[in-house]
This record gives C-alpha cells, structure tokens and sequence, in this order.
C-alpha cells in the first residue's frame, strides 16, 4: 500500500472501529472491546509501519479525499510534525482502551458502547487533524472532536455534567467559530489558499500588526490549547470518566489544540515571518502568564483530577510558547514536548483513575498512606511526576532542555526563567501527592467499611507502569523523535 | 411539449388543484397532489439542464412578444429558486398523509392538499415571471392560499395567526402593486428587463425612490425581515406542522428573490446601491434580525418558535448578503436560500414527527426524545448542526461565503458580527438537543414507537442533502455564483 492512501485509511480505520464497536453492542461486550483493541493495534502498525519510514525518509505522502469549494479542499498530507501527533494518539489508545476496560467494568458504568464509539471517533478526529494538508480540513476535524468528545464529557449525565458539557462545548466551539473560522477565512481571502506550506503562505500577504492580531485569531480560536483567558473549559472537562481525562485531556483534544497552534506557525505564517515582524511577542508573554498562573493555581487544588488539569494548562502553553519564540529549538522543543508530556501526563491521569476505582479517593488530603497499600499506581505516579517536572533520566528532561535552549537563542532571559519557576512549582504541585502517598501515616478506625483495602483491577494497573516505562524509554530514544522533528522545512 | 415547459410547471399544480376537491377522498387527492409537485420538480430539473446548455430561457405567454405580452423568464437565478421550491414541496409532500391525520380532520384534506397545489403555483409563478405586475398577481395567489394552509392548523390560535398573517400580507402585497404602479408610470412598460433598461436611462428621481422604498417595504414584509416580521413566528408555531415546513422553505425564499429580482433587474446595482443608498438601510437591519431574532430563539419554550425565531436570523443572513452587493455576497444570500431551505424543512419535519407521536412541540415534552424516538431526534440533530454552519454541511459553505463576502469589501467588523451571532445558533439548538438527550423522559410518559417512515423518510432525504451539499457544492455554489455574477455585472440577458 501506498503511504498517502494509508494516510487517509489511518483516519477512515477508526471510524470502521466505531462501526463495528456500535453493532458488537453492550451484549457482545468481550467481542467489543476486542474490536476497539484489533482496531487501536492495527492503526499503531499501519501508522508506524507504512506511513512512518516514508516520512522519516524525507517524504510528504498526500492524498486528497475531495474538493469542497475551489481551493479549498479535504486533504491530508503527512509530515513530520503530524507523524509524531498520530504516533503518539494512535500508540497511546492502545493502552487506554485496556485502562477504560479496567475502569469502566471495575466502576459498573452505563453506555460503555457509546463510550466506546465516541473514543474512535475522536481518535480519527486526532488522526485527522495530524495529518490535515491545510486549514480547511484541520478544522473539520478539530471541530468533530469537540462533537464527538461531548458525549463522553456528559457521559454520567448528571446535573453537573451537563454544566461541565455546556462550558466546555460553548467555549471551544464558540472560539472556534468566532476566532479560528475568522482566522481561517481570513487567510483564505489575503492568500487564496489554505495550505500548509514549508515557510508559510503568508509572508507579504498580511502585513503590520495585522499579523499580530491574525495570530491572535489562530491562537485563541484553538481554545483546545487552553491559553488562558479560554482554558475554563479543562477543568470542567475532569468531570468525565478518568479514561476520558486521559486520552482527550492529556493526548489527544488539548494536544490537538497546541498541534495546531505549532502547525500554523511554522506553515502558515513560517518562523522568519514571526521573526523579522515580531508579531508572536505578545504570544509568548500571554503563554507565560498561563504557565505561571496556571501552575500556581494547581498547587491549590486538593482535588487530584482539577490539579492535573491545571497542570496540563501549564504544560500546554511550553508548547506554545515555543511556537511563539519562533526559532528552531522552540519548534522542535515544542513540538518533543508534545509527545513528551502526553505521556508523562497520561500516567498521571491514569494512576488517579486507578486510585478512584481501587480506593475511591479523589481528593488528595484524603490519600495518606495510600503509596504503601497500592505501590505500583504510586510508583508510576512518581515517574510520571518527575518527566513532567523535567528530571533525566525521563523523556521530559528533553522537551524542556530544548525550550530553554530556545530561550537562549531569542535571548530572552524572562522566559527561561519563567521555565525554570515553573518547573520548581511543578514539584510542588505533584510531589506532595506521591510524598502522602508514600511517608504519611494512613488515617486509621474510620475505614471499616468495605473500602478498608484497596483492590484496583490489574486492567487499571497495568497501564500506567506502561506508559511510566515509556517515559524512561523516551529519555533514551529522544534522538529518533529529534531526527523526525529535524525533517521539519522550517524555511 | 419542450418548449412549454415554463408554463406547464406553473400550469399543472393550478389545474391539478381543482381535480383535488372534485375528488374530496384524501388518498386519490394526495396522489394527485403528489404527481403534481413531482412532475413540477421534474421540469425543474430539465429546466435547469436547458438554462445551463442554452442560456436563458424566455416564454412568450399566449403567443404575444414581450414587452406588449406577458413573458416567462428563466435564467440562472430563478431556475435555482424554481429547483430548491419544487424539491421542498416534493419532499414535504410525499410525507403528507401520516402528519395531516393527526393534525386536520380527514374531510377536510382535500382541501389541504388544493390550497398547497395553488400556493406552489403562485410561488412559482412570481419566481418565474418576467412581468412586474404579473409578479404581484402571483404573490396574491400565493398569500391567499397560504392564509387558508396556516389557518387548517390544529387549534384556534391558528386562525388569529391566519388572520394576523393575512391583514400584513395584505399590506405587503398593496405596498409591492404601489411599487410597481409608480414604476409604470416613469417607465410605461411592465416587462421587467425593459423596465430595468428604461430606468438605467432614467436616472434617479423621487418617484424612483418612492418605488424602490415601498417595493423593499412590500417584500421585507413577505419575507419577514426584522422588523417587519410580527407574523412568522405566529404563523410558523400554530399552522399544521407539515404547512410550518413548506412555508418556511419556500415563501420566505420566493420573497427574498423577488427582492433580488427588483433590485439588481428593475433598478440596478447603480441606481439601488450608489445612487440610493440601499445597502445603508438594509446591511444594520439584516443585523440586527441576526441578533435579535437570534437571542430571541434562545428564550423561547416551544421548539418551533425557536426555529421560527432562527428563520428570521436567517433571512438576517441573507439580506446582508444582497446589501454587500458583490458577487461573492449575492452568491453568498442565494447559496444560503437554497441552503437553509434545505436544513429548515428538514428540521421542521422533524418536529411534524414529534407532533405525530407526542403531540406537542413544547421543549418539555421533548424531555428523553433522543432515547424515545432515536431516527427522529439523530435527525434534528444533524440538520440542527447544519443550521449552526459545522464544517462538511451546508450551512458552513454558505457562511464561508458570506465571510468571504464581507472581508472582501472591506467590512471587518461585519465578518466577526456574523460568526458571532452564529454563536448563538449553537446555543437555541442546543438547548433543544440537551434536553432531547440528557433529560429522562416524563413520569406520564406513554412509551412511544419510532414515526413511521413515510415520514422519517423525507425527512431524512433532507438531512442527507444537509450534509451532501456541505461536501458537494458544485450545484450550488457553482449555480449561485454564475448566478450572482449575472445580476451584479448584469451580462447580457
């Protein structure tokens, strides 16, 4: 098979998932959730076997499905920024199709099938957005997998779901339409097209601070990125199943929205442009306030859930502000760290669904102790904890090492000092957690009931010493994701 | 035969109504009414195959040659307003007999299905006329018959909306025949393309302007532009719900053609745009039907209110197409005519399902319909995402343009006021989805069964053209664009 015609069936193949997951149904569910499993793998094989050693050998596969209006096509196009997007979405379901099965049979939750339907269909919406060749279809995408997420942020379809559903649909589709569709209209009408090109399509097309408040457009219309003042919507998000929280809030819709931010950066606008016109300044200022407030404000957060939350707000804006400083190390350092944090933060999200399942705690003033009854969930957490804080030798020692490269290159001094606070708040937002879990003494009488031991299913186990594994293997592999990211035409 | 065709359109619906009452059953009168708009679309289609061969296509009614006989024109324009017409009256009619049950005593059926027939026919008749005064002939036909269709409705709030609907009607048809009377006597001709080149000759005069004012008076008030629009959203909620899906897809776009066709015919862009200045008066009106008429869905209770209230944000939309004025704004309004027709009867079928079933429209009975009737409430939804303008369905293509439209002449502010108060879109159909899905049923509430397919069809024939159009839009856009070109640049007709 051809590596472009692979490209589109990698967005078609979880949609026949979805397919045959709604037939299989709730009365089949082992042949369900072996469907999701065949489906998950199988697009792992296709997306790093066929399409991953084309692009590594410096090909651009492309395939267009169809042309909406002239110029203005269905079209994807794979290259190295998006490979590593759909490596990580496609690897990373895997091993949350096997936690979800963990934690919805050990948590006896309703609509596990359309559970399972909207978790493909928001994989292709991932996969689709990774591989887009222009605006156009990166935003057809970008929006169904704001619909088809909806579903699983109201899943349990309480009161307080519902609220959660209607902040986090108004926000990201209201951005998107009011902003992104702005934006992407915009482009079209000053460059006649919206593709994403090496070096930008934009250079003497926009000109002067217009360019600044185009960026603006593309930045804030991708509230999927969570700058803040738009970021109100992650939080409410926590209150879908953890899996949920997972997959979509650490991999693959917020990683969807700092994609696109450093898709359109490098491709539409083009790194000299932001350069020489400084129109990405303001940017990096906006990213660095939505680090530091973001990180201050994790660290008042008892909840488990809402403090990782805020901490992936933090996280994300590294990402953009290395698209803002618009130099190579930024790219690439953003760019690593997307594939970085996804997985550092998978596993944090993970344990905190393993500690919900197996000791139905969420809160974390109420998690004294609880490291020596469940040591592999606060094993992996300590692992996963110490990539996302930077600390070799796990994979996010990388990504963070060249963002304050980045920093050095623009000579801006703030910013990596603003990274380095950072990084020191993020120790204190997530070591407290591990430190209770492991050194204070549990809480004693009171826990006669049926809870007393915990007991978590090995399904929800398992996967976060996976990806905990993975993050130390990151820290040895970087170098294949740096010499994918180096394949990147920046000019 | 071929060359008729023009005339047998309008023709066969006319003299198929009276066939109706003569046989008074309801089935046989269905069955006939059917054969009607079916072959009425039929000719549509071929009509639209001749126009796009061979160009415009003109009528010389009764053998007299325009500009002393009366003339049935079709170019590209009208042909694609004849083609959305008779395809909506096609498809909401296929699913007539289930929905009328319910809702008008079977006697009077027959009646029904003539005062549809005689709408139709004066709806197409004004589209295809190219005679001024002929146009005001054929909007009565269609107003009267459409007086009776909305007062058939199930209760008596029906016949105050009938008659409310009538008394504006009434003064929009009167202010259209003044327009048209004052027109005539500057030009002394009624055929419209040679009224449109007497008055190029003329120049601007008060009289001019006198008619232009009353003719955008008399059409806004047929087509229910802010403020003129008292009547819709009465007589969209109390007719029958299968007339609120024909009327909403078509007499308000036949009215927003006629506007088309006075303006950049009759007048011209010169003299409507430059030398009086129209665009100044309706570009903040069409804003303001957006807003307004948009955050006025947001509190209604009954669903098809809310809809209501969204047609008028619609025809918002469209308006501020024609005010721009160029030919990416015109193609803009009439790919959105066609558009939102297409997702406004699918939408309102929807609900003539619900009707069926529960019997009301109101939101609070709607609670759980997304667990009560899944084909019903998934259609909804699907149209309901076109109206907000989601990428790949048709509502999105014609926002793009009307984007397009106002970037390129320079109106910025204009660009972000429209995807603006299409937020507000997502929130009137939301609330409708919300409570579809995430409410439990009510505690009374009889268990339902899924409406039956004569009606779930044509409905879901129309959500699929929500979607098809919003993928495919060489037909649409490639129409409307031709389209708008003609009028704005005025080629050679």
């Amino acid at each position: 098979m051809s590596a472009s015609s692979a490209a589109a069936l990698a967005v078609l193949w979880p949609l026949l998932g979805a397919v045959c997951v709604a037939l299989l149904g709730e009365k089949r569910r082992n042949l369900r959730e072996a469907a999701t499993l065949v489906t998950a793998s199988s697009l792992l094989v296709l997306v790093a076997t066929v399409i991953l050693p084309e692009v590594q050998a410096g090909e651009r596969p492309r395939f267009e499905l169809l042309e909406v209006l002239p110029g203005l096509a269905l079209a994807f196009e794979v290259e190295p920024l998006g490979m590593l997007f759909a490596l990580v979405a496609s690897s990373l379901w895997i091993i949350t199709t096997v936690f979800a099965i963990g934690y919805l049979r050990g948590h006896d939750e309703q609509h596990q099938t359309r559970f399972f339907v909207c978790f493909a269909l928001a994989i292709a919406g991932a996969l689709g957005v990774a591989f887009a060749a222009n605006v156009f279809t990166l935003f057809v995408f970008y929006e169904a997998i704001t619909l088809s997420t909806y579903p699983l942020v109201t899943h349990h379809g309480t009161e307080s779901a519902k609220r959660a559903g209607r902040v986090y649909l108004g926000i990201l589709m209201g951005t998107s339409i009011a902003f992104l569709l702005l934006a992407m209209v915009w482009t079209y009408f000053a460059a006649g097209t919206t593709d994403f090109r090496p070096g930008g399509i934009l250079a003497g097309k926009v000109e002067g601070s217009a360019l600044a408040v185009l960026l603006g457009l593309y930045a804030f219309g991708t509230a999927k990125a969570a700058l803040m003042p738009f970021h109100r919507w992650l939080p409410a998000a926590m209150v879908a199943p953890t899996p949920v929280s997972a997959l979509l809030h650490a991999v693959a819709v917020v990683k969807a929205g700092v994609f696109t931010v450093m898709k359109i950066v490098v491709y539409i606008f083009g790194i000299d442009l932001l350069q020489t016109t400084g129109a990405s300044t303001w940017l990096t200022w906006v990213a660095a306030f939505t680090l530091l407030s973001a990180s201050t404000v994790a660290l008042t957060r008892n909840n488990l859930k809402a403090r990782l939350a805020y901490s992936t707000i933090s996280q994300l804006s590294y990402i953009v502000l290395g698209a803002a400083l618009a130099n190579t190390w930024g790219v690439i350092g953003g760019s690593m760290h997307i594939a970085m944090h996804a997985v550092g933060k998978i596993t944090l999200f993970f344990c905190a669904g393993a500690i919900y399942v197996g000791a139905h705690k969420t809160e974390i003033s109420d998690m004294r102790g609880l490291g020596r009854q469940m040591p592999f969930t606060f094993g992996a957490f300590l692992v996963g904890s110490l990539s996302v804080i930077g600390v070799p030798p796990l994979g996010g020692s990388w990504s963070k090492w060249y963002l304050a490269l980045s920093t050095a290159e623009a000579d801006h001094l703030v910013m990596m000092a603003v990274l380095m606070i950072s990084s020191l708040l993020s120790i204190g937002y997530l070591m407290p957690v591990v430190g209770r879990g492991f050194f204070a003494t549990p809480e004693k009488a009171e826990t006669t009931d049926h809870h007393s031991t915990p007991r978590e299913p090995w399904l929800c186990v398992l996967p976060p010493v996976v990806t905990a594994v993975g993050c130390i293997a990151l820290f040895f592999f970087a170098e294949s994701i740096y010499q994918l990211l180096n394949g990147i035409i920046l000019r | 035969m071929i060359e008729h065709l023009p005339i047998l359109q309008i023709l066969v619906p006319m003299l198929t109504a009276p066939l109706c009452v003569l046989s008074r059953r309801p089935l046989v009168s269905w069955g006939l009414a059917l054969t009607a708009t079916w072959f009425a679309l039929a000719t549509s289609i071929q009509l639209l195959i001749r126009v796009l061969a061979e160009g415009t296509q003109s009528y010389e009614l009764g053998g007299w040659p325009p500009p002393w006989g009366i003339e049935l024109r079709i170019d590209l324009v009208n042909v694609f307003v004849l083609l959305i017409v008779t395809a909506i009256s096609s498809v909401v009619l296929t699913a007539a007999p289930r929905s009328l049950e319910k809702e008008i005593s079977s006697d009077r059926h027959y009646l029904f299905y003539a005062a549809y027939l005689l709408c139709m026919t004066g709806l197409l008749g004004m589209t295809a006329t190219g005679d001024a005064f002929n146009v005001f002939v054929f909007l009565e036909i269609s107003s009267l018959s459409s007086y009776i269709l909305i007062s058939l409705g199930p209760t008596r709030r029906a016949l105050h909306s009938a008659f409310q609907y009538l008394v504006m009607g009434t003064l929009g048809g009167t202010f259209v025949l003044l327009g048209v009377g004052m027109l005539y006597m500057v030009t002394g001709t009624l055929n419209i393309v040679d009224m449109g080149a007497r008055l190029g000759d003329l120049g601007p005069n008060r009289t001019v302007l006198v008619a232009l004012a009353v003719i955008v008076v008399g059409t806004s008030i047929k087509m229910a532009l802010f403020p003129l629009h008292a009547w819709l959203p009465n007589a969209y909620t109390y007719a029958p719900a299968l007339v609120t899906a024909f009327l909403a897809a078509t007499a308000t776009k036949v009215a927003y053609y006629m506007l088309v066709k006075f303006v950049f015919r009759v007048f011209g862009v010169e003299l409507a745009f430059t030398a009086l200045r129209l665009d100044a008066v309706l570009m903040p009106v069409a804003i303001l039907a957006m807003f307004i008429a948009s955050t006025v869905a947001i509190y209604q209770s009954d669903v098809k209110r809310i809809l209501a209230y969204s047609s008028l944000a619609q025809i918002g939309y469209m308006v501020l197409g024609l005010s721009l004025a160029s030919v990416t704004g015109l193609t803009g309004g009439i790919v959105h005519l066609f558009n939102h027709a297409i997702m406004k009867s699918a939408l309102f079928l929807a609900l003539a399902c619900v009707v069926l079933r529960i019997g009301s429209t109101q939101l609070n009975d709607m609670r759980g319909l997304g667990r009560r009737m899944p084909l019903t409430a998934a259609a909804f939804v699907g149209a309901g995402l076109g109206l907000i303008g989601v990428p790949m369905t048709a509502g999105f293509v014609s926002k793009w343009f009307l984007v397009l439209a106002a970037l390129e002449s320079g109106y910025w502010p204009v660009a972000v006021l429209i995807l603006l108060s299409s937020l507000l879109a997502v929130i009137y159909i939301w609330r409708v989805i919300e409570v579809m899905y995430f409410q439990p049923p009510p505690d009374d509430a009889a268990k339902l069964t899924e409406a039956p397919w004569s009606m779930l069809g044509p409905t879901w024939v129309l959500v699929g053209a929500t979607f098809y159009f919003g993928i495919s839009t060489s037909l649409t856009v490639g129409v409307a664009s031709q389209a708008a070109d003609l009028l704005v640049n005025g080629a050679a007709p």
